[in-house]
């Protein structure tokens, strides 16, 4: 059996990435997330596995490689921080369109413009409603922990194959650069066969095979998005992760992913303490998001609020899913701040709670 | 009627010469007449067929007048975002080094959006085959100043001529991709005549040949003409570019292998 190891977050993503039979990572350093590749560089993985392990000139370019090796029907991946995943907009924008399938993590820094190098949750509305031009769809995973990010890693290149679509784990730099104990899966053998839509060389016993986003015919165009938002509906259905925690008696709720979900569990203590019932939703897929099943929860509970790293991004889901039934207000701290257990017990005390 | 018989007599088999290469696909081609694409397709289509490298082979497609050159060539293609095929070729020939892979590129694409990823791409020494279609314009959109309009030529947004004090210089890829170590085999063709078809037919032929060594990129530049861009007759733009763009951008080897 495999032991624990003390790692970071950034450090399990690469290791998990190898392990998952990944073919090939492309990336452009950026902090907080450069240990992903420094990793991959000191560990070798080209003579592990064979995976391919390429610094590009730039996130722009780092993407595009993702697009041509996950053309080929390779698995592919590449890690960045908001800036750089930025610069990878357009790139995310084609490989949905021309429906292939790839990882992309965000260990997301404070923003906007150059912003600070210190964790924010403020992508989240890139993340999940788009981020690049066209009607498309990321599948969003969030992990909390180094575990989370580990583990991740397989559900999302499972995800991204099974819908032939970008999947997107939004991280933060806290989780990228803290150390826990993680536990890795056992080494997957890399693919040898590939689908049988990927660029492989024309055979005479097929047709070729084109990736591509474009096609200037409006009316197949549109028969291209309405399949594409079919596929959404899919992923919709069947793909909600969430997870609850002290939700049996809570009479108020907050909704947090990632790192601000870590922190929240530490006010439901000091809450509680205090004789104030609050438990935890955590959205595991920020798309799809787990609207009915936070909107199920709207009779139970007198109020909600909304924990981020951010403006307040997240709450415009958790108003949607709760569909003005319960009260909801935001809590955030940005800029790289990370809010601390009391000052979001506070906030519960005077946005929620009231007199 | 007696035109029939004779065009089937034309076409009977043992009396062809010339043949449609089966690797070109029956789709039709968009481009205008005179253009440069449809005789550098045909031969690169060529190439991959006498070479036998049809199932291994991969291309890149760029964005510019040749976006749609997979509806034309019967192998697997990629079409890639503006200026972004040599990222995309680096990861397939990274992935698949046991396969052929090469980008189609017009000059907007390949010399001004994708500057980087050319750059790039030619220094690291991918060892994939660049081909560059320099017509000086931006075709597909309509005739803007591109990277390497020349000089005083006119185009939709250099209506008075290129000013280069206002507008900026042309930029002669192919030199500086040829002193980058990375590159194996650098050359500028044209198609403008049977003579030079032949000439970049057989420098097409080197950059596949040339994969299995895993030297580098291959890079040929075909100066091309942009009869509807450049608002003149097919025949008028092909002395125009003899006139004009070929002292500026010199046929010829930039470097070659040594033997």
């Amino acid at each position: 059996m495999e032991e624990f190891q003390l790692m970071k977050g950034n450090e399990a993503v690469a290791e998990a990435a190898i392990r998952a039979g990944t073919d090939g990572y492309f990336g452009y350093p950026i902090t907080p997330q450069s240990e992903v590749m420094e990793y991959l560089m000191t560990v070798k993985p080209y003579e592990r596995t064979g995976m391919v392990v390429l610094q590009a000139e730039s996130e722009v370019a780092a993407i595009n490689m993702l697009y041509g090796g996950a053309a080929c029907g390779k698995k592919v991946m590449t890690t960045s921080s908001s800036p750089g995943i930025s610069l990878m907009q357009e790139g995310i924008s084609y490989i949905a369109g021309s429906e292939l399938p790839c990882l992309v993590v965000n260990v997301v820094r404070g923003g906007p413009g150059l912003g600070t190098i210190q964790p924010s949750q403020s992508d989240y509305f890139q993340a999940t409603k788009g981020g690049g031009h066209g009607d498309y769809r990321l599948i969003t995973l969030a992990p909390s922990s180094v575990q989370e990010m580990a583990d991740f890693v397989t559900i999302a290149f499972d995800l991204a194959f099974k819908y032939r679509n970008p999947v997107m784990i939004l991280s933060d730099g806290a989780i990228g650069q803290m150390m826990e104990k993680v536990k890795f899966k056992e080494q997957k053998p890399r693919a040898t066969e590939f689908p049988e839509w990927a660029t492989t060389g024309k055979t005479p016993d097929r047709e070729r095979n084109i990736i591509t986003s474009l096609d200037l015919d409006p009316a197949r165009h549109e028969r291209h998005n309405i399949k594409l938002q079919a596929k959404y509906k899919e992923v919709e259905k069947n793909e909600v992760l969430f997870e609850k925690i002290s939700c049996e008696d809570a009479e108020y709720l907050f909704v947090a992913y990632g790192t601000s979900s870590r922190i929240c569990q530490k006010s439901i203590q000091l809450a509680r303490e205090e004789g104030i019932k609050v438990g935890l939703f955590r959205p595991i897929t920020l798309w799809p998001y787990p609207k009915k099943e936070l909107g199920a929860m709207s009779d139970q509970i007198k109020g909600i609020l909304a924990v981020e790293m951010s403006g307040g991004q997240m709450v415009e889901d958790v108003l949607l899913s709760v569909d003005q039934k319960v009260k909801v207000d935001h809590y955030g701290r940005m800029g790289g701040i990370i809010p601390t257990p009391e000052e979001i017990v506070e906030a519960l005390k005077n946005k929620i709670i009231g007199e | 009627m007696p035109e029939t018989i004779e065009n089937k007599k034309i076409i009977a088999q043992e009396n062809l010469v010339y043949e449609r290469t089966s690797v070109l696909t029956e789709n039709v081609m968009h481009y205008c007449p005179g253009c440069g694409h449809g005789t550098t397709h045909r031969i690169l289509a060529e190439v991959i067929e006498e070479l036998g490298i049809q199932s291994e082979t991969i291309g890149i497609a760029p964005v510019g007048c040749s976006v749609l050159m997979y509806n034309y060539m019967d192998i697997d293609m990629q079409e890639a975002a503006h200026g972004r095929a040599p990222a995309l070729a680096t990861a397939v020939k990274r992935l698949r080094p046991d396969k052929y892979v090469f980008t189609y590129q017009g000059d907007g694409d390949l010399a001004a959006i994708g500057t980087a990823e050319t750059i790039h791409a030619c220094n690291r020494g991918e060892n994939f085959a660049i081909i560059f279609i320099n017509n000086g314009i931006y075709g597909m959109t309509g005739g803007q100043m591109a990277p390497t309009t020349i000089p005083n030529m006119k185009s939709s947004t250099s209506p008075y001529g290129r000013d280069v004090k206002t507008m900026g210089n042309p930029l002669r890829m192919t030199e500086i991709v040829a002193t980058l170590p990375g590159t194996y085999y650098v050359t500028r063709q044209s198609v403008h005549s049977p003579a030079n078809v032949r000439k970049t037919k057989k420098a097409i032929r080197k950059a596949f040949e040339y994969q299995k060594l895993d030297k580098g990129v291959c890079f040929i530049e075909v100066v091309s003409s942009c009869p509807s861009g450049w608002k003149m007759t097919p025949v008028q733009a092909n002395e125009w570019m003899v006139e004009n763009m070929f002292p500026f951008y010199p046929l010829g080897d930039l470097k070659v292998p040594e033997e």
